[in-house]
């Protein structure tokens, strides 16, 4: 399973990043087989509208399935995540990407319900 | 002649001027005020005219026809605002983002993409001897302000000639709607009002105005003993102060009923005829 993070940075101790569609990183942890990719979002600054889509698009694009963030996608991220298939889960704006893999694990974030 | 009348910071007294305005230049000349204020257009709660038109106003947005489309991408590439998203065997689109340019719509080669109609708001004209009054509303979920701006702008083009001088009552703010509603105007009063917080949001406007390259003019509302702050940021910008209407509980009380104010404060009439002069004066309207 591949699981993305919105990130500060490109490893474990990274923060994350609170926000969804523009987040400076995404890094995606591939479970099977212990890999890390990372991909740099900065350039997504220079867009005035639409970011959300975009980096939805980016993570379905990377594989991921499941999302790992902190304030969570606005209402168009939302439905291309819901497309997408990619499960989405909000809370860890505080938390390094390892805090947040491990919370995660724990079943201590919230997951977004699409309505 | 077309003059606008705007504000960086909002709640200023852009409304109060306009309608009063409005009202007092139809005394003599033949007037079109245009509320533009498309998100939450207000003018109208201060003018007692008579409804002789309403219409729906649309606006283009791509429709996916799923059986013609090979998935070649090209849509979501031409498209500068992401509104057009491709996902696997799907492609989203989102109205809210669309700028209506039609480059998806143009550039797909199986013609997957027509362009269709969505209600994006409703204009309505009234008019009561030489006063005519235009308002437009955006639709409840309508996210952009500027194509309905820029359709009421064509509909006062169109129905109201040269003669006639236009109003523009402009949404407060420096960004997008603001600059559709003020672009095309011969002259714009920035309303301000003498506090710190006016005096940030003015020197934003004039900025946007320069970036323009807009003749503009200030008129300072609920002036009172701190006014120094805007005269003397005027005076080191060389910007024309045109009027000071004064600081008065009563023009609130007469503005919080809906009420006609110049009839009832003569400080207030005196300012609105030194904006006459200007226009007439300095701007030659006839």
């Amino acid at each position: 399973m591949k699981i993305a993070f919105t990130t500060k940075g490109i490893n474990w101790d990274s923060k994350i990043d609170p926000r969804f569609g523009r987040t400076e990183y995404i890094l995606v942890y591939n479970e099977e087989n212990n890999e890390f990719f990372n991909y740099d979002n900065r350039e997504i600054e220079k867009e005035a509208h639409g970011a959300g889509p975009q980096t939805s698009q980016k993570l379905f694009e990377l594989g991921a399935k499941i999302l790992v963030t902190g304030n969570g996608p606005g209402g168009n991220a939302a439905t291309v995540l819901e497309k997408a298939g990619i499960k989405t889960f909000v809370g860890a704006g505080e938390m390094t990407v390892k805090e947040a893999y491990e919370a995660y694990q724990e079943n201590k974030l919230n997951e977004l319900q699409w309505s | 002649m077309k003059i606008a009348i705007a504000s960086g910071k909002g709640g200023t007294g852009k409304t109060t001027l306009s309608t009063n305005l409005a009202k007092y230049l139809s005394k003599e000349f033949e007037v079109v005020l245009t509320d533009l204020d498309v998100e939450e257009p207000n003018s109208g709660l201060f003018l007692n005219l008579d409804e002789i038109l309403e219409e729906d106003k649309f606006k283009m947005i791509p429709k996916w026809i799923e059986d013609k489309c090979t998935l070649c991408g090209i849509c979501q590439k031409s498209c500068n605002y992401h509104a057009v998203i491709q996902l696997g065997e799907m492609i989203l689109v989102f109205p809210e983002l669309c700028h209506s340019c039609y480059a998806c719509s143009e550039l797909c080669p199986e013609e997957a993409l027509p362009m269709i109609k969505q209600k994006m708001g409703v204009l309505k004209q009234f008019k009561t001897d030489k006063l005519n009054f235009v308002e437009s509303r955006l639709e409840i979920g309508q996210e952009q302000a500027v194509p309905l701006i820029k359709e009421t702008n064509n509909f006062v083009e169109n129905n109201f000639g040269k003669e006639v001088l236009k109003i523009y009552d402009s949404p407060p703010g420096t960004s997008c709607p603001v600059i559709e509603a003020t672009k095309n105007a011969d002259f714009v009063f920035l309303v301000t009002e003498p506090t710190p917080f006016g005096l940030n949001d003015l020197q934003l406007a004039v900025e946007t105005m320069r970036e323009l390259n807009k003749d503009f003019g200030v008129v300072v509302n609920r002036s009172d003993s701190n006014n120094k702050l805007i005269s003397d940021y005027c005076d080191s910008q060389k910007i024309k102060i045109i009027a000071n209407i004064p600081n008065k509980r009563e023009i609130a009380e007469l503005y919080s009923s809906g009420e006609e104010i110049y009839s009832k404060v003569p400080e207030f009439a005196v300012e609105l005829k030194k904006i006459k002069s200007f226009l007439i004066n300095e701007l030659k309207v006839d």
